[in-house]
C-alpha cells in the first residue's frame, strides 16, 4: 500500500537562527515633531527602564516566513487528509467561514465601542444565541466560555449559584461522572468546589442505573453527562437517569463534545439536561488551530439564566445591546463577550447548512461511523468492547487488548503506525473504561472512498503486527522524526520548556 | 436535504448512501437512531434558517458586518484590556496555512513538530520578554490567567489569601472573584496614593501576612501608569513568603523592565497585541509564565512544551510535558480543567515577536511611549482637561479628566463620535472617586495629525460647553 512522507525539515529552533542587525519588520517611524516635543528619558523613570534588549532572534521576514511555512510543511490538518479523533469531531473547516473571520470589520472592532458603531457583530452574536438555544433545546444561551471546558467550569458554577438560592450549598457537595467521561469533567468539577462522585458504566456501556440510584443522596448537585456518552452508544435510559437526578435535587449537565451526531434529530433540553455546553471547535466546523482558539457555549434551562455572566446581549426595538444589570448574575469567567471570531465562523456554518444541511451533517457522521465499524470488525486482533452488536452514534471505540497480547503491538503502536500512512491517529486510551483503546470518529466530512482506505490501512497494520511487529513497534517512519523521548521531556534533570532554560542547562553539563 | 449533495458532505449522495447501508445492514440511516427514545426524537423542523449558498453567506454577512465602525475608518482611543496594533502581513499569511489551522492539539508529536515547535518558540519568546524561564502555551486570557495564577499560588503557598491593588480592570477583578470564590480564597485589596495611582506600600504593609499566598500587580496598570515601587512590593512579598504575580502588557516589554529582573515568581499578561487581532474581544491570549523551581512548574495549568530528542537521541523534537498534571491524567486532581487554549494566537505572537526581533521590540515600545506622552501634553493643555490624572509615568494608555470642564465623560464622548472619533473608555462608574474619567489609550498605528485632530476636538468640545 502507498506510503506517506512527511517534510523533515532540519529547522533550527529559531534561537539559532538569522545574524546581528536583521530586520523582519519596520515599525511607522515617530514623527519628528513629536520626538522633538518629547524627552523619552523623562517619561520613563530610569529604574523602571530595560537595560538589555530582550534576547529575541534577529531575522528578516523572508527567513520568517521559511521558518514557520517549513514548520507548517511538518503539522498535519483536517486539510492533509484522515483525521479520526475520537471526541474531538475533525470535520472539515469551511474557507468562506476564515475568510469572514479575517474581514477588518470584525478584526478592527473593539469591544468596549458605542453600541450604536457595533450594531452588526451584536446582531449576529444575538441570533447565534438563538439558534444554539433551538439546537440544544435550552432557553437562553451564554457564548462567552472561551472552550469547552470553560463552559464545564461555568456550568458547574451555575449548579453552585442555583443550590446556594436554594439554600443548599453547604450540602449539595457532589457531582456524578460516569467512569467514561472526560477528564475535564471531573477537573471542572473540583475548580468548581464540589468532590467528584463516579458512577460505573453497565455491560452496555451506559450508565449503571443501579449503581446511579446508589450514589445519588440528598449531596448531589447534579450529574455531568456526555449523550451519545464517549464509547459513542446514546445513554437509553436517559429519561431514567434525567429522574433521578432532578428527584434528588440534582442538575443534570450536558457535555456537548458529542453533539454532532444528534445535530436536528434530538435535544439535550427536551431529555432534561439543565445546562449545556457546545464544543464550537467540533460540532460547528471551526479550525482548531492547533489547540484553539474555540468556543465553547453554555444554554441553560429558563431557572438558571438569570445566573448567566454579563453582559447579556438584549434586543430592544431593533437595537442589539450589551445589559449588564443582572443582579443575579455570577459575573465574569473572562474578559469581553466570548471568542468572537470564531463564533462568527459558526454563524456562517449554520447559515450554510439550514436545518436540513445540519441534520444530514448528523445522518452523515453516524453512517460513517458505522460503516467503518462495520468494516474494523473484521479485523484479527480488534475487538468492540461494550455490546458489539449495538449501533454507535458518530464514534466507536475498539480495543487492541487482543492484539497486543498475541502480538505486543499496543494501541499506541497501532496509531503511530497509521501516521506513517499519512492518516490521523485515533484518540488512544480514552476512554479510561476500554483498555488499549481506539476511539475513532470519521465525521460526515470524508467520503467513502477515504473510509476505505482507513478500514485497509487497519487491517493492513494489525496483520504486521503478527507477521512482523518490530516495524509497528518502531513506527513510526515517515513522519518528519521517530518517536520522541517523552520521558526525558519531563524529567526534572532534562526537562527544556523554553530556550532560556535549555541553554541554562546545557551549559551546567 | 434539497436536490444536490451538500459540498461540506461527501457521503450525502443517494447511491452512496445505499452501499454503505448495505454494508452495515440496514434500511435506513433511521434504525442507527433506534434507540433514541421516541419522545424524544424531534418531530418538526427546527426554527433555523434556510440554508444559503457560498456567495449568500458572504454577502450576508458582510453587509452586517458594514454596520460596525471599526479603527479602520474612525480613529479610536480605547484600550483596557484589548488594544490596537498593527498586524504584519507575514502573521496573518502563517495562521492561515491550513496544517497548523485545521490541526488539533498535538497528542500525536511525531506528526505535529511543526506546531510543537512554534509553541516552543511561543513560551521562549514569551520568556525572553518577561524574563522568566517557564512559560505554558496559552491560557484563555488575562483574566482568567489571573485567576489560574491565584489558585496556584494558593496550592503552592497551603495559604488562603491574594493581595491585589485596588486599581485593577473591574472585569479581571470579576473573573478573579468568580475563580477564586469556590477555593475560598480571600481577596484583599490594597489601596493606592492618591497623587500617583501607586500601590500604597504602607497598606501593603498593614495588610501582608503570614497568611498572604501572593500579592498581585499589575505593569503598566490599568489605568495606564508604571508602578514604579516594584523592588520594594516584591521584598515585601519575599518577607512573608509570599508569591509575587505580576500582570503585564508585553508591548511594554522593549522599554519596561522585565518583571523577572523584580522578582516576579508568577507573571501573567495578556499577548493578543503581540499579532492577533482585537475581534470585538476574543479570542484572546492569555500569558502564563514561571521561575524554574519545580514546585512552581508542578503547580502550573495549561499545556507546556518541551525540547526533547528522538528516542535514538539522533535528532531534536518536540512534544506537549508534564502531562501528569493535566485533567486527561490526573482528573480531578489536576492542577487546571484548560484543554483546548489559544494555540494559534500563540503561534500567531510567536510570529510577531520574531518579526519585530529584540530592535523592533525596543522600538514599539519607544513610539508608543512618545505618542502617548505626546498625546498626554497636548491634551492637558486643554482648559478644563486633566492628562493624565496621577502624577506618574505613563506607558500605552492614560487617564483624561472632565471634571473641571463640567462635562460628564458620556457628553464628551457623544459629541466626539458625532466628529467620527471614538473617545476611551468611560471608567466614572467603575472609579467614582476619580471623577468623570475615561482611560484612553494610544498604540503606534495612530498618528500625529490623529492625536492632533483629538486635541482640537476636545478642546472645541470643552470650550463650547
Ligand atoms: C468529551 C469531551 N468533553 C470535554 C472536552 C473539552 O473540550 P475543550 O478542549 O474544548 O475544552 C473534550 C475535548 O477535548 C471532550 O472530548
Amino acid at each position: 500500500m502507498c506510503m506517506f512522507k512527511q517534510a523533515s525539515w532540519n529547522q533550527p529552533v529559531i534561537f539559532n537562527m538569522g545574524k546581528n542587525g536583521r530586520r523582519g519588520h519596520i515599525l511607522p517611524k515617530v514623527e519628528e515633531d513629536i520626538r522633538n516635543a518629547i524627552d523619552l528619558d523623562s517619561c520613563i523613570p530610569k529604574h523602571m527602564r530595560r537595560e538589555n534588549l530582550p534576547k529575541l532572534p534577529e531575522l528578516s521576514e523572508v527567513e520568517v516566513v521559511r521558518h514557520f511555512v517549513r514548520l507548517s510543511e511538518m503539522n498535519y490538518g483536517v486539510d492533509s487528509g484522515l483525521y479520526p479523533l475520537g471526541s474531538c469531531t475533525m470535520k472539515y473547516n469551511p474557507k468562506i467561514n476564515d475568510m469572514l473571520a479575517s474581514l477588518p470589520t470584525i478584526g478592527m472592532v473593539h469591544p468596549y465601542q458605542d453600541e450604536g458603531t457595533v450594531q452588526g457583530i451584536l446582531e449576529i452574536l444575538y441570533k447565534l444565541e438563538r439558534w444554539l438555544a433551538e439546537i440544544t433545546g435550552t432557553y437562553e444561551v451564554c457564548l462567552h466560555p472561551a472552550a469547552g471546558a470553560h463552559g464545564e467550569f461555568l456550568g458547574t458554577l451555575l449548579m453552585l449559584t442555583y443550590h446556594k438560592m436554594n439554600g443548599e450549598s453547604e450540602k449539595r457537595r457532589e457531582v456524578i461522572v460516569p467512569d467514561s467521561a472526560h477528564g475535564t469533567n471531573p477537573a471542572s468539577a473540583t475548580m468548581a468546589g464540589f468532590n467528584v462522585m463516579v458512577v460505573p458504566s453497565d455491560e452496555d456501556g451506559c450508565v449503571d442505573l443501579e449503581a446511579l440510584k446508589s450514589v445519588v443522596s440528598e449531596k448531589t448537585a447534579g450529574l455531568m453527562l456526555t449523550n451519545p456518552n464517549t464509547l459513542g452508544i446514546f445513554e437509553k435510559n436517559i429519561s431514567e437517569i434525567a429522574k433521578i437526578v432532578h428527584e434528588i435535587g440534582g442538575l443534570l449537565y450536558y457535555d456537548g463534545a458529542n453533539l454532532n451526531p444528534i445535530l436536528g434529530k434530538a435535544r439535550p433540553g427536551d431529555m432534561g439536561f439543565d445546562i449545556v455546553h457546545i464544543n464550537i471547535h467540533k460540532t460547528f466546523s471551526t479550525p482548531h488551530g492547533g489547540g484553539g482558539p474555540g468556543a465553547g457555549p453554555v444554554g441553560v434551562a429558563k431557572e438558571l439564566a438569570k445566573f448567566l455572566p454579563v453582559p447579556r446581549i438584549v434586543l430592544d426595538s431593533e437595537r442589539y445591546s450589551l445589559d449588564y444589570n443582572r443582579p443575579h448574575s455570577i459575573g465574569k469567567i473572562r474578559s469581553f463577550y466570548g471568542n468572537i471570531a470564531v463564533l462568527l465562523r459558526a454563524y456562517a456554518y449554520i447559515l450554510s447548512l439550514g436545518f436540513d444541511g445540519l441534520k444530514e451533517v448528523a445522518e452523515i457522521s453516524v453512517l460513517n461511523a458505522n460503516y467503518l465499524m462495520k468494516k474494523l470488525k473484521k479485523i484479527k486482533g480488534l475487538t468492540l468492547p461494550y455490546n458489539s452488536k449495538k449501533p454507535r452514534k458518530h464514534e466507536c471505540v475498539f480495543s487492541a487488548k487482543l492484539l497486543k497480547n498475541d502480538t505486543g503491538v499496543s494501541a499506541l503502536n497501532i496509531a503511530k503506525r497509521l501516521l506513517d500512512y499519512g492518516v490521523h491517529a485515533p484518540t488512544i486510551y480514552f476512554p479510561l473504561i476500554v483498555e488499549e483503546a481506539l476511539m475513532i470518529e470519521p465525521t460526515e466530512s470524508f467520503e467513502k472512498e477515504e473510509l476505505d482506505r482507513f478500514a485497509e490501512v487497519m487491517h493492513e497494520i494489525c496483520e504486521e503486527a503478527y507477521r512482523n511487529p518490530e516495524n509497528v513497534l518502531n513506527a513510526p517512519h515517515n513522519t518528519a522524526v521517530s518517536r520522541l523521548d517523552e520521558v526525558k521531556a519531563s524529567h526534572p534533570k532534562t526537562m527544556a520548556l523554553s530556550w532560556r532554560m535549555y541553554l541554562k542547562k546545557n551549559k551546567q553539563k | 436535504m434539497s436536490e444536490h449533495n451538500h459540498p461540506y458532505i461527501p457521503n450525502s449522495q443517494k447511491e452512496i448512501k445505499q452501499e454503505m447501508m448495505r454494508e452495515i445492514g440496514i434500511k435506513g440511516i433511521d434504525e442507527l437512531y433506534a434507540d433514541i427514545p421516541k419522545k424524544y426524537s424531534l418531530k418538526k423542523p427546527l426554527n433555523l434558517p434556510e440554508a444559503l449558498s457560498e456567495f449568500e453567506v458572504k454577502k450576508h454577512i458582510e453587509t452586517l458586518l458594514a454596520k460596525n465602525k471599526s479603527s479602520d475608518n474612525m480613529p479610536m482611543f480605547l484600550g483596557a484590556g484589548c488594544w490596537p496594533h498593527y498586524i504584519p502581513a507575514v502573521v496573518k499569511e502563517v495562521i492561515q496555512r491550513s496544517e497548523f489551522l485545521t490541526a488539533y492539539t498535538p497528542y500525536q508529536p511525531e506528526i505535529s513538530q511543526g506546531i510543537l515547535q512554534a509553541l516552543f518558540e511561543y513560551q521562549s519568546m514569551i520568556c525572553e520578554l518577561a524574563s522568566m524561564e517557564v512559560a505554558n502555551c496559552s491560557m484563555y486570557d488575562w483574566a482568567s490567567a489571573l485567576g489560574e495564577a491565584a489558585r496556584m499560588a494558593v496550592r503552592v503557598t497551603g495559604r488562603r489569601e491574594i493581595l491585589v491593588p485596588k486599581i485593577i480592570h473591574p472585569e479581571r477583578a470579576a473573573a478573579l472573584q468568580v475563580y477564586t470564590e469556590p477555593a475560598e480564597i480571600i481577596i484583599g485589596q490594597v489601596a493606592y496614593e492618591k497623587k500617583t495611582g501607586q500601590i500604597s506600600l504602607n497598606n501593603l504593609r498593614d495588610k501582608i501576612s503570614d497568611k498572604t499566598a501572593a500579592v498581585y500587580i499589575e505593569n503598566p496598570s490599568y489605568l495606564g501608569f508604571i508602578e514604579t515601587q516594584v523592588d520594594e512590593i516584591s521584598k515585601e512579598a519575599d518577607n512573608h513568603d509570599a508569591l509575587f504575580i505580576v500582570g503585564i502588557d508585553p508591548t511594554s516589554l522593549g522599554v519596561l523592565k522585565p518583571p523577572g529582573d523584580y522578582g516576579a515568581d508568577i507573571v501573567i499578561g495578556e499577548a493578543q497585541p503581540l499579532g492577533n487581532a482585537m475581534n470585538f474581544g476574543g479570542p484572546l491570549l492569555g500569558i502564563f509564565a514561571c521561575r524554574d523551581d519545580m514546585s512552581l512548574i508542578r503547580q502550573t495549568p495549561g499545556r507546556i512544551i518541551g525540547l526533547t530528542t528522538t528516542m535514538d537521541g539522533s535528532r531534536q523534537g518536540f512534544c506537549m510535558t508534564l502531562q501528569t498534571r493535566e485533567q486527561h491524567i490526573r482528573r480531578e486532581k489536576a492542577t487546571s480543567n484548560i484543554c483546548s487554549n489559544e494555540a494559534l494566537c500563540a503561534v500567531a505572537s510567536a510570529v510577531y515577536m520574531a518579526l519585530l526581533g529584540p530592535q523592533g521590540i525596543r522600538e514599539l515600545g519607544e513610539t508608543i511611549a512618545y505618542n502617548v506622552n505626546y498625546a498626554m501634553h497636548l491634551l492637558s493643555e486643554i482648559n478644563g482637561v486633566k492628562a493624565p490624572i496621577f502624577d506618574s509615568a505613563h506607558f500605552k494608555e492614560f487617564t483624561v479628566n472632565f471634571d473641571q470642564a463640567e462635562l460628564s465623560v458620556k457628553e464628551v464622548h457623544e459629541k466626539l463620535l458625532h466628529n467620527n472619533i471614538h473617545g476611551g473608555k468611560d471608567i466614572s462608574k467603575e472609579f467614582p472617586e476619580l471623577g468623570e474619567t475615561a482611560l484612553y489609550c494610544i498604540t503606534e498605528i495612530h498618528s500625529k495629525k490623529e492625536i492632533e485632530r483629538l486635541a482640537e476636538v476636545l478642546a472645541k468640545i470643552v470650550s463650547k460647553r
